[in-house]
C-alpha cells in the first residue's frame, strides 16, 4: 500500500542541465500556491529530466492556466514543462 | 484525486505515447437527437436542426480543449453526429434535401466542428418517400458543402440486402464525383455505403446518431497505430501468444485515455457517456499506419500473403485488451485500413503488393471494409454497386459492419494520383476488374438475410 500522501498532478521538465532548474521552476510553482510533494530528477549528458509530484489544490490557479503558465515560462527559460492532472496515469497505469 | 503515487517510468511512458507515438483522442463526437426538429416546412425544419445543434454542441470544443489541456491528452477532433436527415426532414415536404445539408454545414460552422455526420437514410429493407429524396440529394448536398458527411445503410444481417439500394448508391457515387470532379472527386471521400451500420459510431465519415441512442451523447473515438506498433518493435521476435499479449496491454491503455476524456467530456457537456471506439485509426504521418504494424509483425510488404491473418490477429488483440479496459466499447472498434490515409497502404499499392481483391479479403477480418480508395473515374456504376454488393455480403453473412467508401476520380486512371489533403491524404488509384455485373445489379430486389444455423 502506498501510503505517501496523493499528488494531483505531475509537472515534467525537461531541458539542457544548468545550475538552478529547480530552483526556478519550484518559485514558479511557489507563486502559484503549488504545494511540491516529491521530486525525482537525473541528468543524462547535458540533458535534465525532473518529474515533480504536486498538490494544487489550494492554487491559485486552476490546472488549465497553470500548464498554459508554467509552459510560457518554462519556454522562456529553455524548458518544456508539462503539467498533467493525476487522472491520466491513474487511467493508464491503474487497474 | 487519484490513490497512490505514480513511478516515474510510467509519467515517462504515458508522455512517450503522447509525443512521440501519436496516442490520441482522435475524435469526440456529440451525438444529437434531431427527433424534435421535424416540421412541416423546410424552413423550419432547417432553423430547428440549426438552432437544436447550436444549442447542444455550443461548448463541445471548448470542453474538448480543456481537457486536453488539464490531461496533456492530445484531441485532435470534435464533431457532431446527428439523427438519419431522411427522419427528421419526412415532414418537412421539401423537395430537394441539400437545404437541410447547408443547414447542418451552417450549424457546424458556428459551433467550430470539422465535421458534421448524418446525412443519412437506413434503406436495408427499403426506402421511404423521404429516404429517396436523401439520397437523391446526395451528391449535391456533397459538393455544395464541406464538413457534411453522408451514409446509407443497405444491408443488415437481419434484413439482408437491398440490392435496389446497391444498384441506386453505385450511381450515386459516380453522380458525387461528378459533381465535385475538380477536385478529385472529394465529394465521394464524405460518404459510406453501410452493412450493419452501427448508430453509435463517432468515426467520420460514417457517424450518425441510431435511433437507439439517448438525446445527446457523447462518443470517444481513440487511436494510437504509433503505440502498437513501437510496443511491437520492442520485441522482434515475440511469438504470436506473446505479441497477442503485447498489442492487448497497448489497447488497454489507448482504451483507458479514451475513457476517461469520455466521462470527463460527458460530465462537462451535461450528456450521456455512450461508447469508446478504439480503433487504430491511421492519419497519413509517418509512424501513424497500421500497415506498418502489419510489416513489422514481419510481412514485406501489407497485400502479401499472411496479411489477412496478421490483420485479424491484430484486430482480435486491439478488442480484447479494450474491452478489459472499458464496459462500453462500441461503435467500429477495430484496425481500420483507408488505403489513402495510410502512408504504409500507399506504398504497398504503389509496389503493386496490396490489390482491391487482397483488400476485400481484408475486410473479413477488420472493421469498415473498402475505405478510401480512388478508382478509375471511368468505371461503371453497374461495377461500383457490384463492389458495394461484395462488401455488403462480406459484412452481412459474417454478422459484421462493412463499408465501402470508393472514390472514382473522373478523368484519372490505375495508377495516377490523386490528393484529398489534411487526414483525408492522398493515394495512387487502384486498378478494378471490368468484367461485367450489370445484369447481375439490374436484377434488384433484395438478397435475404442469412441463415443462422449450419453455419460454415
Amino acid at each position: 500500500m502506498d501510503d505517501r500522501r496523493p499528488a494531483s498532478a505531475y509537472i515534467t521538465v525537461i531541458g539542457r542541465d544548468r545550475v538552478g532548474i529547480i530552483a526556478d521552476v519550484s518559485r514558479l510553482l511557489a507563486d502559484a500556491n503549488v504545494n511540491i510533494l516529491d521530486i525525482s530528477q537525473t541528468v543524462l549528458g547535458d540533458s535534465f529530466t525532473m518529474i515533480m509530484a504536486v498538490d494544487h489544490a489550494k492554487a491559485t490557479l486552476d490546472i488549465k492556466a497553470l500548464a498554459d503558465r508554467l509552459e510560457a515560462q518554462g519556454r522562456g527559460m529553455g524548458l518544456s514543462i508539462l503539467v498533467q492532472h493525476a487522472g491520466i496515469f491513474d487511467a493508464m497505469h491503474r487497474i | 484525486m487519484p490513490k497512490g503515487r505514480f513511478e516515474d517510468f510510467e509519467i515517462l511512458e504515458t508522455i512517450r505515447m503522447f509525443q512521440e507515438e501519436h496516442l490520441d483522442v482522435r475524435t469526440i463526437t456529440l451525438g444529437i437527437s434531431l427527433g424534435d426538429c421535424a416540421a412541416t416546412s423546410a424552413d423550419a425544419t432547417c432553423r430547428r436542426i440549426y438552432d437544436k445543434i447550436c444549442a447542444r454542441a455550443e461548448r463541445l470544443v471548448q470542453v474538448g480543449d480543456d481537457i486536453s489541456r488539464e490531461y496533456g491528452v492530445p484531441i485532435i477532433n470534435k464533431r457532431v453526429s446527428v439523427t438519419p436527415i431522411s427522419q427528421v426532414a419526412a415532414s418537412s415536404g421539401a423537395k430537394d434535401y441539400a437545404v437541410f445539408a447547408r443547414a447542418l454545414e451552417r450549424a457546424a460552422d458556428a459551433v467550430g466542428v470539422n465535421f458534421i455526420g448524418g446525412f443519412s437514410a437506413l434503406v436495408h429493407k427499403g426506402f421511404t418517400d423521404s429516404d429517396h429524396r436523401l439520397v437523391a440529394a446526395i451528391p449535391e448536398a456533397l459538393a455544395t458543402t464541406e464538413k457534411v458527411c453522408s451514409s446509407v445503410n443497405v444491408a443488415t444481417t437481419r434484413a439482408g440486402i437491398n440490392m435496389d439500394a446497391v444498384a441506386q448508391m453505385g450511381r450515386t457515387i459516380l453522380a458525387a464525383a461528378e459533381r465535385t470532379k475538380e477536385r478529385d472527386a472529394i465529394g465521394c471521400a464524405k460518404l459510406v455505403v453501410f452493412a450493419n451500420a452501427p448508430e453509435d459510431n463517432p468515426f467520420m465519415a460514417g457517424a450518425f446518431t441510431g435511433a437507439g441512442e439517448p438525446e445527446v451523447v457523447v462518443n470517444v473515438g481513440v487511436s494510437g497505430p504509433g503505440v502498437v506498433m513501437s510496443a511491437l518493435e520492442r520485441h522482434p521476435d515475440a511469438d504470436f501468444g506473446e505479441l497477442a499479449d503485447i498489442i492487448k496491454r497497448a489497447a488497454f491503455k489507448i482504451t483507458r485515455v479514451g475513457q476517461l476524456v469520455a466521462r470527463e467530456a460527458s460530465k462537462r457537456l451535461g450528456a450521456e457517456f455512450g461508447i469508446l471506439d478504439l480503433s487504430l485509426a491511421p492519419t497519413p504521418a509517418v509512424g501513424d499506419s497500421v500497415a506498418r504494424i502489419l510489416e513489422s509483425m514481419g510481412l514485406e510488404r501489407t497485400g502479401a500473403w499472411g496479411t489477412t491473418a496478421a490483420l485479424a490477429m491484430l484486430n482480435d488483440a486491439v478488442k480484447k485488451g479494450g474491452t478489459m479496459a472499458s464496459s462500453y466499447v462500441g461503435g467500429l472498434s477495430g484496425a481500420f485500413i483507408p488505403v489513402s490515409e495510410d502512408a504504409g497502404m500507399v506504398e504497398a499499392v504503389e509496389c503493386g503488393a496490396l490489390t482491391l481483391e487482397k483488400l476485400e479479403a481484408m475486410t473479413c477480418v477488420c472493421s469498415v471494409g473498402i475505405d478510401m480508395v480512388a478508382i478509375p473515374g471511368d468505371v461503371s456504376a453497374a461495377t461500383i454497386s457490384a463492389i458495394i454488393a461484395d462488401e455488403m455480403a462480406v459484412g452481412v453473412f459474417n454478422n459484421k459492419t462493412t463499408a465501402v467508401r470508393i472514390i472514382p476520380v473522373p478523368g484519372k486512371g490505375a495508377g495516377d494520383r490523386v490528393h484529398f489533403g489534411g487526414l483525408l491524404g492522398s493515394a495512387p488509384i487502384l486498378a478494378v476488374n471490368r468484367a461485367d455485373a450489370s445484369r447481375f445489379i439490374a436484377r434488384g430486389g433484395r438478397i435475404p438475410a442469412p441463415i443462422h444455423s449450419l453455419r460454415n
